[in-house]
């Protein structure tokens, strides 16, 4: 049986292109459930698929002292919708780096909901948005520290570059903790490039076209610092910022 | 080469540069001392052009060796040619772009280098480098060709040559970053160099390997220096032609080589009073 279809009512899908979901809805409705044992590790790269409309969703589920690191690129022409559902149980450490790049009509967005059941466990979400013309990008992400995680450290940071006057980023970090010992950060910036990070690029004698570009694919690119494989990604991430930028 | 005169700068509207006046001919390296707030920095900046660095009065005025009318590109003698001073000497440096300044040969070694995650060394540099190529009418340098030079000033920097492929000073220490100052330099090869507390956060190692990076890359006939530092350490081994005080945004004294170790043995409130 499939999922009912989501109403505008639900706060994570407030952002959502309904339109271009109806169609897909039936294919991808349903979650898809990655679960990683005790102190085993995973390590996932989502990259876009050549479709208009990308929709995934999955829970999963961390061990104690497991490890996952989620690598996404969310570039759908119209909507793309990346929903991630992760559980931590004792010492668990998630690590998610995703970004939105669009432009046109397009809504991208990364919903999370990170739920930190044990003590000792650690996330960490970062995302980054580039959007033009009048491109959506969204992050709307939950981080729950149940009743007795303590020493929880959860960190969200989130940045959008908007290149034009008509892009929108919504950015909504939510804490819910139920603890009294943890150790929880969330920071968002929209808006411009590092002024001393140009002047840096332009003082070793870039102009200032070449530098924009150049800061810009690094806001997106130090993203996959940290995969084992990045070499796929990256490639997917410059193809968008120039079909984008 | 370098001729500062009455240089007024403020910085948040407040005046921070009260008229320095300064020469350095070609072939000399200036060491400018001071206490901090001074207007060390505010000058390295100014002279480089950072936003928020405005010149409210003076001239600043740069003589590269190879002149850029001489780059043999129409498009680039048009652009930059109003910007001459008349008797075709000598840039206004202060009517050029921060890239222009790079590309007539001038260079800043920051006091604190830039981090710029996601973006390679190696990218950083190429880029910075072919840039200044053909704002000056020569070719890009091939993939292969810049490796091999970043390759080569790593190596005589004493830097593992495999740093350049992390992102620029990411999880660098304070030594790294400077000694990667000086490899850009190195890469850069300018004809001025404005070096920024070069020698801060450096150990004796480090210390001695920058002193000699400057001596190699700059110390020449055609090509000039402005060492600022507060200690008379990296003079040791980078041996000024001429010493200056900074105090509050002016030269208050200026001397030989002698002048370094007497600011170090009384102190600067002693020395430039």
């Amino acid at each position: 049986m499939t999922a009912p279809f989501p109403t505008r009512r639900e706060e994570d899908w407030r952002y959502a292109d309904f339109d271009a979901l109806r169609p897909v809805w039936e294919q991808f409705a349903e979650l898809v459930t990655i679960t990683v044992g005790a102190g085993e590790s995973l390590e996932e790269i989502w990259l876009p698929i050549a479709e208009d409309v990308q929709l995934r969703r999955v829970q999963l589920a961390l061990g104690a002292g497991a490890r996952a690191g989620i690598f996404a690129l969310n570039a759908a022409p119209v909507y793309g919708r990346i929903e991630l559902e992760v559980s931590l149980e004792e010492g668990a450490e998630f690590d998610l780096y995703a970004a939105n790049i669009g432009t046109g009509l397009s809504t991208n967005e990364v919903v999370t909901n990170v739920k930190h059941l044990e003590p000792n466990g650690r996330s960490r979400q970062t995302v980054r948005s580039v959007l033009n013309g009048k491109a959506v990008g969204s992050y709307l992400g939950k981080v729950e520290v149940a009743h007795g995680a303590q020493h929880t450290d959860g960190e969200q940071s989130v940045k959008a570059m908007l290149l034009d006057r008509g892009a929108t980023a919504n950015c909504k970090p939510e804490l819910e903790i139920y603890a009294d010992d943890v150790k929880c950060a969330h920071g968002a910036t929209v808006g411009e490039l590092d002024p001393l990070q140009l002047f840096y690029a332009e003082s070793r004698g870039m102009d200032p076209a070449t530098a924009r570009a150049l800061l810009l694919e690094g806001f997106i690119m130090g993203l996959w610092d940290t995969a084992s494989e990045p070499q796929a990604i990256c490639e997917a991430a410059r193809e968008a910022l120039r079909r984008v930028v | 080469m370098l001729d500062i005169s009455n240089l007024h700068a403020t910085v948040a509207d407040k005046p921070i540069l009260n008229g320095v006046t300064l020469h350095v001919p070609a072939g000399e390296v200036h060491a400018i001392m001071g206490p901090n707030g001074s207007g060390k920095s505010t000058l390295a900046y100014a002279l480089a052009g950072r936003p928020g660095y405005a010149v409210t009065e003076g001239s600043a005025t740069f003589t590269p060796t190879r002149h850029p009318r001489e780059s043999g590109d129409p498009a680039e003698q048009e652009r930059l040619g109003s910007r001459f001073r008349g008797n075709d000497e000598g840039l206004d440096l202060l009517a050029l772009d921060p890239h222009e300044r790079a590309a007539a040969g001038l260079f800043l070694g920051f006091q604190y280098p830039v981090e710029i995650p996601g973006v390679s060394y190696l990218q950083f540099l190429r880029e910075s480098l072919n840039s200044q190529r053909r704002s000056r009418g020569e070719p890009d340098l091939s993939g292969a060709e810049f490796i091999k030079l970043a390759r080569e000033q790593a190596k005589l920097l004493g830097m593992d040559a495999e740093m350049l492929k992390r992102p620029v000073n990411v999880g660098f220490s304070g030594g790294e970053k400077k000694r990667a100052e000086m490899v850009q330099m190195g890469i850069m090869n300018p004809t001025f160099a404005i070096l920024d507390e070069t020698d801060s956060g450096l150990d004796i190692d480090a210390l001695r390997a920058v002193g000699a990076g400057i001596n190699r890359i700059m110390r020449a006939p055609g090509k000039g220096v402005l060492l600022i530092t507060h200690y008379q350490r990296l003079l040791d081994y980078v041996e000024p032609d001429r010493v200056h005080v900074l105090s509050h945004g002016k030269i208050v004294r200026s001397g030989g080589p002698e002048l370094a170790h007497e600011l170090e043995r009384e102190g600067y409130a002693e020395a430039a009073a």
